[in-house]
């Protein structure tokens, strides 16, 4: 194809886009429009999996396409296949009503069809312009001025305001996308996919985004979008489709979906996404929708006794990485959930490591129950009761290759009664775990598994039994839920809020603000290492949040 | 300590410093180029070492300086295309392989020496030199900076050279993103596997002529094991360096200096032990290492192999 030796569209396919463009809308506000994609029969199996069965889908010009579906539906495969980074075993692509093979992601961008994947995929020490003229031939010169060209009529299109010789790594998750989906379209905006693109930002960024999109879909752009978000994908869709463990199981097409109100939108969704095994509980039904602020009863937290845990003005030294901590104070009750929202990177790592006492803090105090626990290490405020559940499940919190039984008891090796005088007691050690995998209702082979063959959520449950375990006072949590699904999800949140209900001082830090919303009774955001504010959870906060999340003052009702 | 700075001895220690410096500036250069694209490339001693050889027997045999210098680097080339077949095609641990190479070049280079010329070490004549007109004229810095190999030149300009690709070229960019984020280079449609072996063999290339360089001009011959370390010097360059090349220049005449001190300083008769004064260029090393190296920046993805979909 005589496209292969053109480094960008800048040189001769640059007239004809433009001509084009007005008509494609032009076509798009038609009545029977023909897809701009077609994907028929895609099979894709994978050692013991059918990822994709017998998939068929349209895409059209100027249409949001919404695709839903739980973990290990099938999206991201299909998004590969279409990426070019995975190849079908069989079925076929049409771009144009052409059959294309799409063998790498280089044939893929030559047919218009840009990816933004769900992790950046940016250099960070690049900037802005070299990130979107990576991909040009070695024998070629870099063609600055022309990028630059290329780059302000992107810019155009998509409405933001960049520095082009920005670093990448300097820029905010929203900034970094926009950047991605530049890229995306650099070498033509036919098709634009969006792998989950608002997991990572904050309530401002996702409505920037969905500007965005709508901008991009006046202009005759075949949109994809990817998410297990039920709001969203009524927001923004003009037709939804609906995976469910490798097939579309239902649509909802574009004509129907406007006489549709959310309510029903949702209700046919959740029908599609668990077939048979659709949940009577309504709980579910809304945990699903993403919005399930004020669902569970507020508990009454007293807050007239002693705090359990008091921070006073912690600070951590900076370390290459991560964010150090800056005067962080807060006051935790019995019985309460604090959550700790913000953008990822913003020191919540080090908040939790500094609280579990696995990391110094250079100034302030922590006190628990009254006492001054700030020299005290990680065993002794164990002892005291704080527990910490990391975020680095597989790693920091467990030892992939031991048995799920020595997991179990990983912050206790050496300790009585399943060590004596050095020697191991492994009957008592088995039984100890075949308890808990009874109790916590942990799905693994035996307790001599090793951790590593389990899945996410087990490992969760793993690490739950093991820290909510004896006489626990206050559990850290470092997101959850992250990676789990609904199922598992859910069952998280339940742990987090019965525990608490049993007078345990509850932290969860996440960057899930749904998830803060749904279990928190405080929010507390962190930006640059600083607790910049804590707010009383209820209607509405989460705009208060969000402003707090991109560093904007608290005007008023800081929470003590 | 007047009498050290007369001119034989400046003009012996500039000269000696030249001559020293440049297959450390050679190897640190080649290695700058694989640790931008992401590979640690351990066995650059063995691909000097290999091109040694090579670049000696080739001028032994043809009698001519060129085919020594193709040669060595085209030995240099086929060490390096072992690290290409077995870590950037199977990603098999950088580490190990470079290790290997490095101990099975010495093994080799030396088994095949001993084959051919027994326990003799036969020479070449003195490798000529291109004298820059009006310039080598200047007292003490014309005969010690400006009548040298071609090669030295060709190894100056080679930093202009690189400086420039690394800044202002696709070539740069796409090694930057092979090192920093090879996720991002696949996405954007270029293969981050060519990218990393296109480096790893200009490495082998820069590192075989370097080794040439050292067998045939700086020493006239071959002696089993003669690098001595100079491919280890060139990957402390590189490292410290930040990507630029002009910092590998600077240090290769750090070094360059450091170990012509040894032979000028025995010209110049000094009174001090051979022994310590032997061990100069290694205390430098290590002093270096000390001072800068928790200054140095190493790209994100170096040493880890590249799977696609593997993020």
């Amino acid at each position: 194809m005589k496209m292969d030796s053109l480094p960008s569209p800048l040189q001769s396919g640059e007239m004809t886009r433009i001509e084009t463009t007005p008509n494609a809308v032009g076509s798009g506000a038609g009545s029977k429009p023909a897809p701009v994609a077609t994907v028929r029969n895609i099979c894709k199996r994978f050692p013991g999996v059918v990822a994709n069965d017998d998939i068929s889908l349209d895409f059209n010009a100027g249409e949001i396409h919404v695709l839903l579906g739980e973990n290990g539906a099938g999206k991201s495969t299909l998004i590969g296949i279409l990426a070019g980074m995975q190849q079908p075993d069989s079925g076929d692509i049409l771009i144009d009503g052409v059959r294309v093979r799409l063998g790498s992601p280089r044939e893929s961008l030559d047919h218009g069809i840009g990816t933004v994947f769900q992790h950046v995929l940016l250099v960070p020490s690049l900037t802005v312009i070299e990130n979107l003229m990576l991909g040009g031939s070695w024998w070629q010169k870099l063609a600055r001025s022309a990028a630059l060209a290329r780059f302000r009529e992107l810019s155009d299109l998509l409405g933001v305001k960049l520095d082009p010789d920005a670093l990448v790594g300097k820029l905010s998750l929203g900034e970094q996308q926009q950047v991605e989906i530049m890229r995306a379209l650099w070498r033509g905006e036919k098709i634009l996919i969006l792998d989950e693109p608002t997991s990572m930002l904050t309530p401002q960024g996702v409505r920037d985004l969905g500007d965005v999109m709508r901008r991009l879909r006046a202009k005759g752009v075949a949109l994809i979008l990817i998410t297990h978000k039920l709001a969203e994908a009524y927001e923004l869709g003009d037709r939804i489709s609906v995976l469910r463990l490798g097939r579309v199981v239902g649509a909802i097409l574009p004509d129907e979906r406007q006489q549709m109100t959310e309510q029903q939108v949702t209700d046919r969704v959740i029908a599609m996404m668990f077939g048979a095994t659709m949940p009577t509980d309504a709980a579910d039904a809304e945990l699903l929708l993403g919005r399930a602020e004020g669902r569970r009863a507020r508990r009454l937290v007293d807050r007239s006794g002693a705090p359990r845990l008091r921070a006073t003005q912690l600070s951590t030294a900076a370390e290459r990485g991560a964010c150090p901590l800056h005067d962080v104070s807060f006051d935790l009750w019995p019985g309460e959930v604090l959550g700790i929202a913000g953008i990822d990177g913003n020191g919540q790592k080090h908040l939790a490591e500094t609280l579990a006492g696995q990391r110094k803090a250079a100034s302030g105090t922590i006190m628990l129950d009254g006492h001054d626990i700030t020299a005290a290490g990680v065993p002794a405020r164990r002892r005291a009761g704080i527990r910490y559940v990391t975020d680095e499940r597989l790693g920091e919190g467990t030892v992939g290759t031991f048995s799920v039984a020595t997991n179990l008891l990983l912050k206790e090796i050496g300790n009585e009664p399943f060590w004596r005088r050095g020697m191991t007691d492994w009957t008592r050690i088995h039984d100890h775990a075949r308890e808990k995998i009874e109790h916590h209702d942990i799905r693994t082979p035996s307790e001599k598994t090793p951790i590593g063959k389990l899945s996410g959520g087990n490992i969760q449950k793993v690490l739950l039994a093991r820290e909510l375990a004896n006489d626990a006072g206050v559990v850290i949590f470092n997101k959850p839920t992250y990676g789990l699904d609904l199922q598992n999800t859910r069952l998280a949140h339940e742990r987090i809020v019965e525990s608490a209900r049993h007078g345990l001082g509850t932290i969860v830090i996440s960057t899930d603000l749904d998830e803060l919303l749904e279990v928190s009774d405080r929010i507390g955001v962190m930006y640059q290492g600083r607790l910049v504010g804590i707010v009383e959870n209820g209607p509405e906060v989460e705009l208060e949040i969000g402003k707090l999340m991109t560093g904007q003052t608290l005007a008023a009702g800081t929470g003590s | 300590m007047s009498e050290l700075l007369t001119q034989p001895f400046l003009i012996s220690l500039l000269f000696g410093a030249v001559t020293a410096g440049v297959p450390l500036l050679l190897a640190g250069l080649g290695e700058q180029i694989s640790e931008k694209a992401g590979v640690l490339n351990i066995g650059i001693e063995g691909m000097m070492l290999f091109g040694a050889y090579t670049g000696f027997v080739a001028a032994y045999y043809s009698g001519s300086f060129w085919m020594g210098f193709l040669a060595g680097g085209l030995g240099g080339m086929v060490v390096a295309s072992v690290v290409v077949l077995l870590c950037i095609r199977q990603g098999l641990n950088q580490i190990v392989i470079g290790i290997a190479l490095t101990i099975g070049a010495e093994g080799l280079t030396a088994l095949l020496h001993f084959f051919q010329f027994s326990k003799t070490y036969p020479r070449l004549d003195k490798a000529p030199v291109l004298e820059i007109p009006g310039l080598a004229s200047i007292p003490v810095v014309g005969p010690a900076l400006f009548s040298h190999n071609i090669i030295v030149y060709l190894a100056v300009g080679l930093v202009v050279f690189l400086a420039w690709l690394f800044r202002a070229s696709y070539v740069g960019l796409n090694l930057e993103a092979a090192g920093a984020k090879p996720a991002a280079l696949d996405a954007a449609g270029i293969s981050v596997v060519a990218t990393r072996s296109a480096a790893v063999l200009s490495t082998g290339f820069l590192a075989g002529l370097g080794g040439a360089y050292l067998a045939n001009v700086g020493a006239g011959l071959f002696v089993p094991f003669m690098t001595h370390g100079a491919g280890f010097i060139g990957i402390v360059l590189a490292m410290l360096a930040r990507g630029n090349p002009v910092w590998v220049l600077l240090g290769a005449v750090l070094f360059g200096v450091s170990l012509a001190m040894t032979t000028a300083l025995q010209v110049a008769g000094v009174n001090v032990p051979t022994d310590v004064v032997h061990m100069l260029p290694f205390a430098m090393v290590m002093l270096v290492l000390v001072i800068f190296a928790r200054h140095s920046v190493l790209p994100p993805a170096l040493g880890l192999p590249y799977v696609r979909g593997d993020r």
